[in-house]
Parts: C-alpha cells; sequence; structure tokens
C-alpha cells in the first residue's frame, strides 16, 4: 500500500468531478470548447484515477498494468505495433472491407434491379447480419492459408451484410413523387439511378460502411487467432497474453482504438461531405 | 408498404397471396443459396477425392497428385465426372456439403437425446447449453448496466456531457480485442468458470444498450415533456409514466443487438483459451484437428442459438408493445 498514489486517486477523481460539475452547470455549457474539455477531463481524471490505484494498491503488472507503463511499452516497440498494424489493418481489415463494400454494392444494385430478389435477400442479409459470423475465421483459415489472404476474406464475410441491407434499404428510400419527376423526364434506369437514387440511397449506404468499419477490425484481429504468420494484432494479442506481457497487450489495444476511432473518423468524414444535403449533418439547430 | 396500406383483402386467398408474398422470395434465395453451395463443394473437394479415388485403385486423369495441385476444381471435374459424387461423402472435405452438416448437426443433438445422452460433453445441446448460460448472464448484467448508464446520461448533465462521448467512441473501438486477456487475468486473480466469459458479453452488450436506452428516453416529445410539467409531475413519475413507457421499442430493438454482440463475445471468449467446452471450444477444436464438418455444425448451432435468442426477444417485444397499444 502507498497511500501517497491512493490519496492523489482519489484527489484526481473528486477534482475532475468538481471541475466538470461546474463547467456543465456554467452558462458556457452549450460552447464547443466545453463540449470538448468536459469529456476530455473526465477520460484524463480515469487515467489519473487508473494509475493512482495500480501504484498504490501494487497491483502487479500481469493483472493491469499502470497507463504509465503501457504508455512506456507502446513508444519502446513502436515498430512491432507498426508491422502489426501494416498486417493486420492494412493488409487485412482495409482489403477485405474494400472487396466486401464492393461486392455487397454490386450486389445490392442487381437485387434492387428485380422486386422478387429483393423481397428474398432481404429477409436473409438481416438474418446474417445478427449471427456470430466470427466463427467462419477457422474455415476460411483453413482455405486461404495464414497470411492475410483468410483475414481480409473474414472481413469480406463480416461486412457483406450490414452493407448489403443498408443499401438495398437505401436505394428504396426515394418516394413516389421524386421517381415520377425523373420519369417526366424520361430519364434512363442508369440515369435516375446515378442523379437520384443513388445520392438518396447515401445515407443508408454511409451508416452500413460505419457499422462495417468495427466489423473489419474485429474480424482481421479475431482470425489471427486461429493461425496467423508471426506479427499481426491478433497474433501478438494472443501470443503475449500467454506471456502474461500485459503492457504489450494494452499497447495493442490502444493501436486497435486508435485505428478503429480513426477509421471510422474518416468514413464518417467523407460522409459529411457526400451527403451535406441531408438533415442530419446539418451544424448547429 | 404502398400495398399494406391500402384496405386489406380479407379471406383464404388473401392470405395465400401474403404468405407467397413474403415466403416465397425468401424461400427461393435460401434454395439458391444451397444449390451454390453444393456446386461449390465441387470445386473444392475434388483433389481429395481423386486422390482418394486413385488409392483406391480408379483410373483418374490426370494421374499423380503432384500434376493435379496447380490444376483448377472445375477442369478437374470435368475430365473425371465420375468421381464427382464422392466430393459430397467425404469424412474431411475442405467444404462439407449441406446435408453432411445437417446430418452431423441431428447426429449430435436429436439422436443423442433419443439415446438419452443428450447431454453427454460429445453432444452439442452441451456444448450449446455452455454458451448459452455464459451469453445470458453477460446479457443480463450488461442490460442492467447499460440501462442504468442511460437513466445517469438522461437525468444528468454532467454525465451526459462527460461519458456519452466515451459510449460512442467505444462502440468505434475492436473490444473483442480484449477478450483473451480478460479470461487469462481473471483465471490468474481466481475468478474461473463462466463469469469471465459472461464479462466479455457484458461488456459487448453493454453499450448498444446503453446507447440505445438514452436515445429512447429522450423521445419523448417537448410537448409531452411540457406537458408533464404543467401536471406538476416530479421526476420520477415523468421517468415511470413517460420516459419509462416511451423508450419500450428503442430498448427492445437495442437488446436485440445486445443479445448478438454477447451471443459473439461468448463464442470468441470460448476460443483463444484452449476451452474445452461450449461452441467456440468446438470451433477451435474442429480446426486444430481438420473435423470441417464439425466446425460447420458448431457454427450452425451458433446461428440457430442466436436465431432462436433474437427471435425471442422479437416475441416478447411484439407482446408487450401490443399490450401497451404501441403495436407496430
Amino acid at each position: 500500500m502507498n497511500w501517497n498514489w491512493l490519496i492523489g486517486a482519489g484527489t484526481a477523481l473528486v477534482a475532475i468531478s468538481y471541475v466538470n460539475l461546474q463547467v456543465a452547470n456554467s452558462d458556457g455549457r452549450d460552447q464547443p470548447i466545453s463540449r470538448l474539455f468536459v469529456p476530455t477531463v473526465f477520460g484524463i481524471g480515469l487515467l489519473l484515477f487508473w494509475e493512482g490505484i495500480v501504484q498504490g494498491m501494487g497491483v502487479p503488472g500481469v493483472i493491469l498494468p499502470a497507463p504509465s507503463a503501457i504508455w512506456a511499452a507502446f513508444t519502446a516497440s513502436t515498430d512491432i505495433l507498426w508491422l502489426d498494424f501494416v498486417q493486420t489493418f492494412v493488409k487485412g481489415a482495409l482489403s477485405g472491407y474494400i472487396i466486401g463494400a464492393a461486392a455487397a454494392f454490386l450486389v445490392a444494385l442487381v437485387a434492387d434491379a428485380s422486386d422478387f430478389l429483393r423481397r428474398g435477400l432481404l429477409p436473409v442479409g438481416n438474418f446474417m447480419a445478427a449471427l456470430p459470423i466470427v466463427g467462419i475465421a477457422p474455415i476460411l483459415v483453413m482455405w486461404f492459408g495464414f497470411d492475410w489472404q483468410s483475414k481480409a476474406a473474414v472481413v469480406v464475410v463480416m461486412v457483406f451484410f450490414p452493407i448489403l441491407v443498408n443499401t438495398v434499404e437505401g436505394l428504396r428510400a426515394t418516394d413516389r413523387m421524386q421517381r415520377d419527376l425523373m420519369q417526366t423526364y424520361a430519364a434512363s434506369y442508369w440515369q435516375s439511378l446515378f442523379k437520384l437514387r443513388l445520392p438518396a440511397a447515401m445515407p443508408f449506404i454511409f451508416n452500413g460502411l460505419k457499422i462495417a468499419t468495427t466489423l473489419a477490425l474485429i474480424g482481421a484481429i479475431v482470425a489471427e487467432f486461429f493461425g496467423s504468420p508471426i506479427r499481426g494484432m491478433g497474433f501478438r494479442i494472443s501470443t503475449e497474453v500467454g506471456r502474461l506481457a500485459l503492457d504489450m497487450v494494452w499497447a495493442e489495444i490502444l493501436v486497435a482504438a486508435i485505428a478503429g476511432s480513426a477509421f471510422y473518423g474518416i468514413v464518417a468524414l467523407i460522409e459529411r461531405r457526400v451527403t451535406f444535403w441531408h438533415p442530419s449533418q446539418r451544424r448547429g439547430r | 408498404m404502398t400495398d399494406a396500406t391500402i384496405a386489406k383483402p380479407s379471406g383464404l386467398g388473401a392470405g395465400v397471396r401474403a404468405v407467397s408474398d413474403a415466403v416465397l422470395p425468401v424461400v427461393a434465395v435460401v434454395a439458391a443459396i444451397i444449390g451454390l453451395w453444393y456446386l461449390a463443394c465441387i470445386p473444392m473437394n475434388i483433389h481429395t477425392a481423386l486422390t482418394d479415388a486413385e488409392r483406391a485403385g480408379a483410373v483418374v486423369t490426370p494421374a499423380g497428385a503432384a500434376e493435379r495441385r496447380d490444376m483448377g476444381g472445375i477442369g478437374l471435374a470435368l475430365a473425371n465426372t465420375e468421381i464427382v459424387p464422392d466430393v459430397f461423402s467425404q469424412e474431411r472435405p475442405r467444404l462439407p456439403a449441406p446435408h453432411q452438416v445437417g446430418m452431423e448437426l441431428w447426429k449430435t443433438t436429436g439422436e443423442m437425446v433419443l439415446t438419452g445422452r443428450g447431454f453427454s460433453k460429445r453432444s452439442l445441446l452441451y456444448h450449446a447449453w455452455v454458451t448459452l448460460s455464459s451469453t445470458v448472464l453477460g446479457f443480463l448484467i450488461g442490460t442492467v448496466a447499460g440501462v442504468g448508464l442511460a437513466i445517469g446520461i438522461v437525468h444528468s448533465r454532467v454525465m451526459n456531457m462527460a461519458v456519452m462521448p466515451w459510449a460512442i467512441a467505444s462502440q468505434t473501438i475492436p473490444i473483442l480485442a480484449v477478450a483473451p486477456m480478460i479470461i487469462v487475468v481473471l483465471n490468474s486473480v481466481g475468478v474461473t468458470g463462466i463469469l469471465p466469459k459472461a464479462l466479455i458479453s457484458a461488456y459487448l452488450s453493454f453499450f448498444p444498450v446503453a446507447v440505445g436506452m438514452v436515445k429512447g428516453l429522450r423521445s419523448p416529445g417537448a410537448m409531452q415533456l411540457d406537458l408533464l410539467a404543467t401536471y406538476n409531475a416530479s421526476q420520477a413519475e415523468t421517468f415511470w409514466k413517460l420516459r419509462m413507457p416511451s423508450s419500450m421499442p428503442y430498448f427492445f430493438t437495442s437488446m436485440k443487438i445486445g443479445m448478438a454482440a454477447a451471443l459473439v463475445g461468448a463464442i470468441v471468449g470460448e476460443m483463444p483459451t484452449g476451452a474445452v467446452r461450449g461452441l467456440g471450444a468446438r470451433l477451435l477444436a474442429g480446426s486444430y484437428y481438420g473435423q470441417t464438418v464439425q466446425i460447420w455444425s458448431a457454427l450452425f448451432a451458433a446461428a440457430i442459438l442466436a436465431a432462436v435468442l433474437v427471435g425471442l426477444i422479437g416475441l416478447i417485444q411484439r407482446a408487450v408493445l401490443k399490450k401497451m397499444g404501441m403495436a407496430s
């Protein structure tokens, strides 16, 4: 027991609560700066509390490493982490994401052309989207080998159904008046697709793309638990857990968190550019 | 949409048409998938089928497994049409045929029940039960905690400002990656059994439920809230009489997502730690020993479990919303 650390942890918790209470009840609470300030302070306070508890109670590093130890592991092994990132994220998740999204988009276009196909595919796709698809990871690793191809394949299957379902829904999002207008313009199928229905479908498509970002990373990481070359985030996590080097595991999780939220953020940014006209993108209220 | 809102035709004919409208396309798509699956079996399994047939003394063109290794599966199948039926009945196929998976499922569930060994360790029912118990326990923990957090967020401005961004951001993080660590760490502290797996499930179902419930508890409009304010309703009364009832559709939708996530968490929690029980362990053991039929049957068992759990919530949703007069 090191009381100084414990007292420090308690003080940090009280201090952040006090500061956040003050800001949240002040007049400037709706300013963008306080919307950013409050969660940031909360996060920092939690980290300080974590550090204080681990140091003060003397929690062994094999159970819960302190944030400082995790950061030390992170900065000391950036080269390994970067290799793992490239292997898992760039080669596995990103390539699978692009292939899966393109495939889902094309299938959705075909399904949309036929009412029968759409009514058949939509329930099946919805059903598949709720299944534990990560389970196919061992099968695909068996088929495509240990390298990134099998991870990309898992990602393709995982992202396919959410994007398919959302795109099919989106292509139906125009109403009769708008389609009739295109008809009176004598627009061809492709004209009305590109000028009306695809733009109208974009909010739905991006919803699917955003859901799929997390799934892609999960698929790539979990597939590595079933066999991978000696690099990759999932490989590193499972082997370092076996060696009880938890600071390295947490560093890898930090990388996954950064990669996951950056990926999501980039897709959300593109969405804002593409669907600037949609009510949900309006700033202010 | 438009057809349904126009006055509904009644009688037997309408019922048959409604069924054929909704069911026929789904049946057709499922049949097409099964057909494609059978077709895919041919190129996937033809190499091993030819090798086996050659060992058994059949004449195969071209002879020798090494010759055939780099040849396409379809070409091989066309050159050896008499061997093709063998691809559907191998013991360890690369891609088992649907009927093989179905037989294995029946062999490890129904048949074992009939012979009174329904809960032996070779029964899928036993493994499904192991997974189900930790899924449901984790789901309950996660749902209760998620609803609790949502109530806190809705009623406290500080919590809303401080916690909500993190709750949303956490959904973009591949939380599942921590599963092996949680299992190993909790084991080393002495927590074993279904609790570590249940905690992963709880963690995964926690955030969808919390975010969905915040949305649901905020769904009453300003008019409705103002009305209760003119009635001089307390915060607790507003919660029980307005916010809670109007959040119910959101509650059930997020419970469905949470349940699916909890099942994934339980399965993944069984995978990386050398667990010997549960559907995830079946998947892992199957992949270690090349028992592809076992992997596929475990996968289908997981899919059926997910469908039953989500369907069950859907049934409860329908009953509750109907009773509340909000039937969708």
